[in-house]
């Protein structure tokens, strides 16, 4: 795809005749010769995003089908369609089948494709703001800061009410600032912290975050601190779709702050003195972001509690296969980190049904050696 | 009518960041000197006498404690970042890359400064032809046209800093800040860059800033050469002026031969012959 072909008849921008005294002439063989097939164009952009969403779509209800109770695709439509035709999700129209389908298994879905994007996004912002592929809010104790938070505020009492939909999150979001200041004054100590530095001081704030959370749970009435241990591990519960919408609603506006810096995104990747001769304010830059990915954390783990390594696997694959430009990545894994995160919650709650395995456990297990991989054998790309 | 100086600086300090109990020392330390438009200036000095900080001043990406910096007559310290890079471009010695960007992803991040982009569509701002084709040159007159595909993190150290240059070009500059710009390259690709230089500078009335440990490269290729010692201005001046016997020995503590350029009758620096050190340690004993 030859991207100069967009525009055959570019016209002479001002800024070229004042500044390129040069003789830079704009020969249509030189620009036609540019070997740019590299380069992001927005109609490469739409190849890539439109078969992924599709994508979405598909799995979706591939993995509607699957549960304690196996519903097959037609039926599944047609309960679907009944229950939009009726405006309803009650008993009454579309029976038990309907319900579980319609209350249960779809907002569980939609839950997790959410919680999944953002992990996969924020996985995606951090490697590029600490230069490091091998960030991500779980290893760096962002998500167990976040569930301190969350977990304080439980104990007080603040979970139960429907406020709980504005002070929990409020309350991870705290958490995981806190953890993400600490991260970054470590590596702004460093200069760039070596990779090995920043697992460690991850490794680190996840043992004090722990040990803190599980002080606080220790301290709980019983039946409120099992609920939080489940929460804890990772868990997708099929929230109201009151809920679902509001909590949608928070998150996209977060992700579409997160994919404005983009283009910032892939200046930052040089480097913060590179990036500030190209123009960028990166002290503002990386205020910005960080409180923005600390927002998202906060609200995903008081929800799902913490659901480890998306945020580290899917954008190092993505990587690889569509490459650097912050404009596709951040999108694809965005879709691709809502997939696997689907995928995985539909293992979790197949594999021993009637019975649940929190998504949290599986998603560490096909991430933990992943990770390992990533550390030991391609380490010379890190190091 | 371009100004007679594009940067004019006046006491120029700094040092990274002074605790309360701890005094840092100056890393740069007062010094004055204008540079004036299309000249290669060259900055030169010992190790640790502030030659890169010096040139990341130039270009704010460090701010200094004290002193003042005009760029073509505007107080460079009150300039928005983005106005400083559509006239300032920084090549920094080593430029880190551990995300597989192609080296046309990496040149075309010079346009930014250009076409950020507006506030609501920043992160969807596709580079636009004309982008393209100043990249597309950029990358011909620094020799990695061919590399336009290849993987940032797969180029050797030489390339990858060509590719930075490409960068540089891209944003089209007034004043182009190199660091070290020839310290990876091998001596076909040493005088290439030496050559562009030139070139951009004779053709565009490009103003280059350049740090080099390489005396030789200085004395051939800078119209004036600043010496620093211990973060002061030690003497600025001509290659005939600043490149003798006796401040290399004043500013590098070091014993070294001058004579001239068989060419183009530039000073020259040779290392003492071996019996020379011999002779010394001898001497000694």
């Amino acid at each position: 795809m030859n991207v100069t072909t967009d525009q055959p008849s570019a016209p002479v921008p001002a800024e070229r005749l004042t500044v390129a005294t040069v003789p830079m002439t704009v020969t249509s063989r030189s620009a036609a010769s540019g070997s740019a097939g590299s380069v992001l164009t927005a109609r490469r952009w739409m190849a890539v995003m439109a078969p992924l969403s599709a994508a979405v779509a598909v799995l979706l209800l591939i993995c509607l089908q699957f549960g304690a109770q196996w519903i097959g695709l037609s039926q599944a439509m047609e309960l679907l369609a009944r229950s939009l035709r009726e405006g309803s999700t009650e008993h009454e129209t579309i029976g038990t089948i309907g319900v579980i389908l319609v209350q249960v298994r779809l907002p569980r879905l939609l839950l997790g494709l959410l919680v999944g994007a953002c992990l996969a996004s924020v996985g995606v912002v951090l490697q590029a703001l600490l230069r490091n592929p091998l960030a991500d809010p779980y290893v760096l104790g962002v998500s167990s800061g976040a569930a301190l938070g969350v977990s304080l505020a439980i104990l007080l009492g603040m979970g139960t009410t429907f406020l709980a939909l504005s002070v929990l999150p409020l309350c991870g979001f705290a958490g995981g600032l806190l953890s993400l200041v600490v991260v970054y004054r470590m590596a702004v100590s460093y200069g760039r912290l070596p990779i090995h530095s920043l697992l460690l001081a991850g490794v680190i704030l996840n043992a004090i975050f722990s040990a803190l959370i599980m002080f606080v749970t220790s301290i709980m009435e019983p039946n409120r601190s099992v609920g939080t241990m489940t929460w804890l591990m990772g868990t997708l519960t099929a929230p109201s779709y009151p809920a679902l919408a509001v909590l949608a609603l928070y998150l996209m506006i977060g992700l579409v702050l997160l994919l404005q810096q983009a283009r910032v995104l892939n200046i930052m990747t040089l480097g913060e003195e590179s990036a500030r001769s190209l123009g960028i304010e990166t002290e503002q830059v990386k205020r910005r972001i960080y409180v923005v990915s600390a927002l998202i954390t906060g609200a995903v783990v008081s929800v799902s509690g913490m659901i480890g390594f998306v945020g580290m696997v899917i954008p190092h694959a993505v990587r690889l296969v569509l490459g650097a430009d912050h404009r596709l990545l951040m999108p694809a894994s965005a879709l691709v980190g809502g997939m696997y995160l689907m995928t995985a919650d539909t293992v979790a709650r197949t594999l021993l049904a009637p019975s649940e395995i929190p998504v949290g456990i599986v998603t560490a297990l096909a991430g933990g050696p992943f990770f390992i991989y990533l550390l030991v054998w391609r380490k010379d790309r890190f190091a | 009518m371009s100004p007679p100086s594009v940067y004019r600086v006046h006491s120029l300090r700094f040092r990274y960041h002074a605790t309360a109990h701890e005094e840092t020392v100056w890393v740069v330390d007062g010094p004055t000197f204008d540079v004036q438009a299309g000249e290669i200036l060259g900055i030169v000095g010992p190790n640790g006498s502030g030659k890169t900080s010096l040139l990341k001043l130039l270009g704010k990406v460090l701010r200094p404690q004290a002193g003042e910096v005009a760029l073509l007559g505007r107080d460079l310290l009150t300039m928005p970042q983005r106005e400083i890079a559509r006239l300032v471009a920084l090549v920094p010695q080593e430029t880190q890359q551990i995300f597989p960007f192609t080296v046309v992803e990496t040149v075309l991040m010079g346009r930014y400064p250009h076409h950020p982009g507006a506030t609501w569509s920043a992160g969807f701002d596709w580079e636009s032809a004309d982008d393209l084709a100043v990249a597309q040159q950029a990358m011909e007159a620094a020799d990695v046209a061919h590399l336009a595909d290849r993987l940032v993190t797969d180029l050797s150290g030489g390339e990858r800093q060509r590719c930075m240059i490409a960068r540089a070009l891209a944003q089209v500059p007034h004043v182009l800040l190199l660091d070290e710009p020839t310290s990876f390259l091998d001596l076909r690709h040493q005088i290439e860059i030496c050559v562009i230089m030139r070139r951009l500078r004779d053709e565009r009335g490009l103003t280059v800033v350049l740090v080099s440990h390489d005396l030789n490269l200085a004395s051939q290729y800078c119209d004036r050469i600043l010496m620093l010692k211990e973060g002061r201005l030690f003497r600025l001046g001509t290659p005939d002026e600043v490149i003798s016997r006796d401040l290399i020995r004043a500013v590098y503590g070091c014993e070294v031969l001058v004579d001239r350029h068989p060419e183009s009758g530039a000073p020259r620096v040779t290392l003492p012959g071996r019996n020379a050190g011999k002779a010394e340690v001898k001497a000694k004993v």
